[in-house]
C-alpha cells in the first residue's frame, strides 16, 4: 500500500531515543508506557534486577510489584502488563531462545499470571533496545503503540479503524507499516481480539513474518487473561521494528561457546528428533496417543482419561495435514521447529466463513481442550475452533475446559436448552461449541455467562440455577480461577501438586511428574514427591527468566540419556543450559545455582500471592476431579483400578460396600494424601504449614526486603 | 553442475587446499577457515576429505532463505539474509558446513576450484555431475 492510501493516525505521544547498545543480552533499559497520560519513558534495569530477578518473569514481577498495591485489582489503571524476553532470548545459535514472558494481575485469578510465548515479539523489543515493556494506565479510545527501533521512536497513536481481531489487525498493520516484503522481517505484533473484550481468558498473539507463507504467523501468551488486560487498556496492537537481526545482535560473551553447544544440539535434533518424539513433523501431537494410551488423555471434562477415538486426532492425522516446507520455528534457530500450521483451511461459520485461512495449530493443549475434553474427535472442527479462538483472542485451554465443564454440567441437568439459550451442549456436539465460541467472543447470550471462565460460572450457577455447590465445586476443573491445562491427575499425587500448588494455577509448564510417578513410580514417597516439586518448578521456572523454551530441554534427549543418573533431568541439557546462559551473560553458573535463581523469582512471586490476599495453604486447593473419581459411573469405569486400591492400600473388603461407600472411602484417602503432599512440599519449599514463605528463606534468598517482609509476618 | 571431487589414493596429505582456501575467501592461511578439510581417520590408512557436496539439505533448514541454489546449482549464502543461527551447520549430513568465531555466517564450499587448482597431486578436481546428490 503506498504511503498516500494510509490511515493518517493521530499521535497521541511521541517519544524519541537512541537505543543503548545490546551488551551481553541486556539493553539495561525498560520501556514505560502509561496511557491514561501518555507518558513514555525509560527506566534502567538495576543490578538487583539482573542479579536476583535475571530477566521475562522476574523483570515481570518486579516491575509489577513496584506499580501496583494489595488493593489493586486486573482491571484498574494502575495494574501493568510487561513483556520481557530475558538475556538468552533473541540469541539465534541456540534452538528455542526467543521466548517471551507476559506478567500481569490476571482477571481470571485475580493474583499474578505469568504467561510464556514464542514469536518474535519479545527479541525485537530488545534490539529495538528495551529489555522489557511496562504498560500502564488505561486509554481513552483504541490506541495502538509502536516501538519503531529502526527509527529510534515510540509513539501512542489513535487507531479508531483499525480492527481488533488478530487477523485482520495484522494484516492492517502490515498494510500501514510496510512498504516491501522485507520489512515485514524484523517487525512483531502484539494482539487479541472481542473475545478479550468480552471475557476473563483473552489471550495474547504474538506474530512473526513466515518467509516462505508469505504471512503473518501466532504464538499464544493463553494462560490468565492476559489479552483481556491488554484490552482493557483500549489497546488493539503493541508493534515492535527493530535493525536486521545478525548471528551477534544479542552480543554474547562467548559466541563461541554458543556456536559449539548450538550446532551439537541442531546436529542431535538432525539425527535423532524423528526417532523420539517427531517435533520437526508434528510438533506436539504426538502427546495426545501417548495420554490416551496411558489413561492421562482428558475426555469428558476430565472423567475419563483415554478414548477410541484418540487416533482420529492423533499426531499421524496432523503430520498429514500440516503444511510442508516451512522451517516452523518460531525464532530464528529453532530447529525443533514445533510450531505447524494448517494452511488453505476453509471455516464453515463465523465472519472467515468460506475464506481461505492459515491455523497456527493445533498443539496437543488444544487438541486435548477443545478436542476429546469435549468428545470433539473431527480435525476440522479442532481447527476451526483453534483458528477462532486465536482470531478473537481468546485462550484454547481455558475455552476448552470451560467448555467441557458447561457441557458436563448440560449432561447432568444443571444447564438445559432454556438456560443456554437453546445451544445443546452435549459432549461432541461441536456445532454447538462453535456457536459457543462466538457468542463468548460477541459477549452474547449464554457465551457472556461461559466466558466468565469456571470459576464465576459455578457461583453462577449456584445462584442462579440452583446448582449442587458441591458437584460443580467437584467438577469445575479450575484452581486459583484458571483452567486446568489438559492432562489427568487422578492417579499421580505429585501431579495433583504440580497443578495445585503452582503459583499462577493449574498449568503444566511448572511441573510435569505424571511419568515419573504414576507411569515409572521413580517418587514413591512424600519427601520424594516433595523433592520432585521442589526441583522441577524451580528448573522450569528457569526457562521463563532467561527467554528459552523448555521443549529443548526434554522433548529431544541425547541417545544415551537413559543411561545417566538422573534420566528425567536431562542431565547434559542442563549442561547446555548453563552453558548458554554463561556465553550469553558472561555470569559463570553451576546447575545448582540455576536452582536458586529460579527459587528467588518463585518465592517473590508467592509472596506478591499473599500481598495480593491470597497465595495460602487454602488457595492451594484442587477439585475432587482432579484428585478421583467424582461421578458412580467415573468410579465404575475405573472400578478394578479403585477396588484394588480400597483393599491393599486401606485395607478394606470393596466387595461388602456400595458403589457409594467405596467413592467416600477412597475420596477421604485421597484428599487426605494431598494435604500431607502439601506438608511436605511447603518443608521443602521452606514455607510454614500455612504455605507463607519464612523470613528465614527469603534471607537465604537475598530477597528480604522490608516490603517483601512486611507481608509475610503478618502470618508467621 | 560442477562439484568438488577427491581422490584419497592421489592426497598425500600436504594440506595445501586448506591454505589455498582459507586464502581465497578469508584472506589468511587457517585450516579453521577452509571450506575443505583434509582428516585421518583412527584406523585407517588413507585420508579423507570433508567439503560440500551441493546437496542442498541446508537449504530447507534455513529459516531465512539465506540458502539457495544457484543458476549453476551450487548452494550459495546471502549473507545480508543471514542470522547466523548455524541450523545449517547441524544440520549438514556431511559435516561439511563450518563456521568460524571471526564471524557470524557460516561457510562452505561453492566448488571455485582453487585448490583443485593447486593441489599437487590432482587429489581434488572440479567434475560435471548431472543432480546434486541426495
Amino acid at each position: 500500500m503506498s504511503e498516500k492510501t494510509r490511515t493518517p493516525r493521530r499521535v497521541l505521544a511521541e517519544y524519541t531515543y537512541e537505543p543503548t547498545p545490546v551488551e551481553q543480552g541486556y539493553t539495561g533499559q525498560t520501556l514505560y508506557i502509561n496511557l491514561s497520560d501518555n507518558t513514555i519513558n525509560a527506566k534502567t534495569v538495576t543490578d538487583v534486577m539482573k542479579e536476583k530477578f535475571i530477566g521475562g518473569r522476574g523483570f515481570g514481577l518486579w516491575l509489577l510489584w513496584h506499580g501496583v498495591d494489595a488493593d489493586t485489582k486486573w482491571d484498574d489503571p494502575e495494574n501493568e502488563l510487561i513483556i520481557s524476553s530475558g538475556p538468552c532470548g533473541g540469541t539465534t545459535q541456540y534452538p528455542g531462545s526467543g521466548k517471551s514472558l507476559v506478567v500481569s494481575l490476571s482477571p481470571l485469578t485475580d493474583v499474578v499470571i505469568d504467561s510464556n510465548v514464542g514469536g518474535h515479539f519479545g527479541p525485537l523489543l530488545k534490539f529495538a533496545g528495551w529489555d522489557a515493556i511496562e504498560i500502564q494506565g488505561k486509554a481513552e479510545e483504541d490506541v495502538i503503540v509502536v516501538i519503531d527501533g529502526a527509527n529510534r521512536r515510540v509513539t501512542i497513536e489513535e487507531a479508531p479503524d483499525a480492527p481488533v481481531d488478530t487477523y485482520p489487525v495484522n494484516h492492517w498493520m502490515i498494510d500501514q507499516m510496510t512498504e516491501k516484503e522485507e520489512d515485514r522481517y524484523f517487525m512483531s505484533v502484539v494482539s487479541s481480539g472481542i473475545g478479550a473484550d468480552n471475557t476473563r481468558m483473552g489471550c495474547l498473539n504474538f506474530s512473526y513474518y513466515d518467509r516462505k507463507l508469505k504471512a503473518p504467523r501466532f504464538k499464544q501468551a493463553g494462560r490468565g487473561g492476559t489479552g483481556t488486560v491488554l484490552r482493557d487498556k483500549r489497546v488493539k496492537a503493541l508493534v515492535v521494528r527493530s535493525d536486521p537481526v545478525r548471528g551477534d545482535s544479542n552480543h554474547p560473551a562467548d559466541p563461541e561457546r554458543l556456536a559449539r553447544v548450538g550446532t551439537k544440539v541442531h546436529k542431535e535434533i538432525h539425527d535423532y528428533d524423528d526417532e523420539q518424539c517427531r517435533m520437526r513433523r508434528g510438533g506436539t501431537t504426538y502427546l495426545v496417543q501417548i495420554m490416551s494410551d496411558h489413561d492421562l488423555l482428558p475426555v469428558h471434562n476430565f472423567k475419563y482419561g483415554s478414548h477410541p477415538d484418540a487416533p482420529k486426532i492423533n499426531s499421524t492425522v496432523w503430520e498429514e495435514r500440516f503444511a510442508k516446507g516451512l522451517t516452523d520455528g518460531c525464532w530464528y534457530g529453532c530447529t525443533l521447529s514445533c510450531t505447524h500450521a494448517v494452511d488453505e483451511f476453509v471455516p464453515r461459520t463465523g465472519p472467515f466463513k468460506g475464506q481461505t485461512v492459515i491455523v497456527d495449530g493445533p498443539e496437543y493443549e488444544t487438541l486435548g481442550g477443545v478436542g476429546s475434553n469435549c468428545g470433539i474427535f473431527d480435525p476440522d472442527d479442532i481447527l476451526e475452533m483453534n483458528f477462532y479462538c486465536d482470531n478473537y483472542g481468546m485462550d484454547t485451554i481455558s475455552f476448552g475446559t470451560g467448555t467441557a465443564f458447561v457441557m458436563e454440567c448440560y449432561e447432568a441437568g444443571v444447564l438445559d436448552k432454556e438456560k443456554t439459550g437453546g445451544l445443546e451442549l452435549n459432549f461432541g456436539n461441536a456445532d454447538a461449541a462453535l456457536e459457543l465460541l462466538h457468542q463468548m467472543a460477541r459477549g452474547e447470550g449464554f457465551g457472556k455467562i461461559a466466558g466468565q471462565g469456571i470459576r464465576r460460572m459455578k457461583k453462577y450457577f449456584v445462584d442462579e440455577f440452583g446448582a449442587d455447590p458441591q458437584f460443580v465445586q467437584d467438577i469445575g476443573m479450575e484452581a486459583k480461577g484458571l483452567e486446568y491445562s489438559e492432562y489427568v491427575t487422578k492417579e499421580s499425587l505429585a501431579q495433583q501438586g504440580g497443578y495445585g500448588m503452582s503459583n499462577k494455577g493449574p498449568q503444566h509448564d511448572e511441573a510435569w511428574l505424571i511419568f515419573m510417578d504414576q507411569v515409572n513410580n521413580q517418587i514413591p514417597t512424600f519427601e520424594d514427591k516433595a523433592e520432585a516439586l521442589h526441583y522441577f518448578p524451580m528448573f522450569r521456572t528457569w526457562f521463563g527468566l532467561c527467554g528459552f523454551c523448555k521443549v529443548i530441554w526434554n522433548d529431544i534427549v541425547p541417545p544415551d540419556n537413559s543411561e545417566t543418573d538422573e534420566p528425567a533431568k536431562v542431565p547434559e541439557h542442563v549442561q547446555n543450559f548453563v552453558d548458554v546462559f554463561s556465553g550469553v551473560t558472561g555470569r559463570e553458573i553451576t546447575k545448582e545455582d540455576l536452582i536458586e535463581m529460579s527459587e528467588v523469582v518463585y518465592n517473590f512471586q508467592r509472596v506478591f500471592n499473599i500481598r495480593l490476599g491470597h497465595g495460602r495453604r487454602d488457595h492451594d486447593d484442587i477439585p475432587y476431579r482432579s484428585v478421583g473419581p467424582v461421578t458412580a459411573e467415573e468410579y465404575e469405569s475405573r472400578a478394578e483400578r479403585y477396588d484394588k486400591q480400597l483393599e491393599e492400600i486401606l485395607g478394606l473388603d470393596p466387595e461388602q460396600m456400595t458403589t457409594e461407600e467405596k467413592m467416600a472411602a477412597l475420596r477421604e484417602h485421597r484428599e487426605g494424601q494431598y494435604e500431607r503432599l502439601k506438608d511436605a512440599v511447603y518443608e521443602r519449599r521452606g514455607w510454614t504449614n500455612d504455605g507463607v514463605p519464612t523470613v528465614e528463606t527469603l534471607k537465604k534468598l537475598g530477597i528480604d526486603f522490608p516490603d517483601v517482609v512486611a507481608v509475610v509476618e503478618k502470618y508467621l | 553442475m560442477k562439484v568438488l571431487s577427491y581422490d584419497p589414493e592421489l592426497c598425500v596429505g600436504c594440506y595445501v587446499c586448506e591454505d589455498v582456501c582459507s586464502e581465497t575467501w578469508f584472506k589468511v592461511p587457517d585450516a579453521e577457515k577452509s571450506s575443505v578439510r583434509i582428516q585421518e581417520k583412527e584406523g585407517e590408512v588413507l585420508l579423507s576429505a570433508v567439503f560440500c557436496n551441493q546437496c542442498g539439505a541446508c537449504i530447507e533448514v534455513c529459516p531465512t532463505e539465506a540458502l539457495y541454489r544457484d543458476r549453476r546449482g551450487i548452494v550459495r549464502l546471502r549473507k545480508k539474509l543471514c542470522v547466523g543461527c548455524l541450523s545449517c551447520v547441524g544440520f549438514c549430513p556431511y559435516g561439511a558446513m563450518f563456521y568460524h568465531p571471526d564471524q557470524t555466517e557460516p561457510f562452505k564450499c561453492i566448488a571455485c576450484g582453487k585448490c583443485a587448482d593447486e593441489c599437487p597431486n590432482d587429489a581434488l578436481a572440479v567434475v560435471d555431475v548431472d543432480t546434486p546428490p541426495q
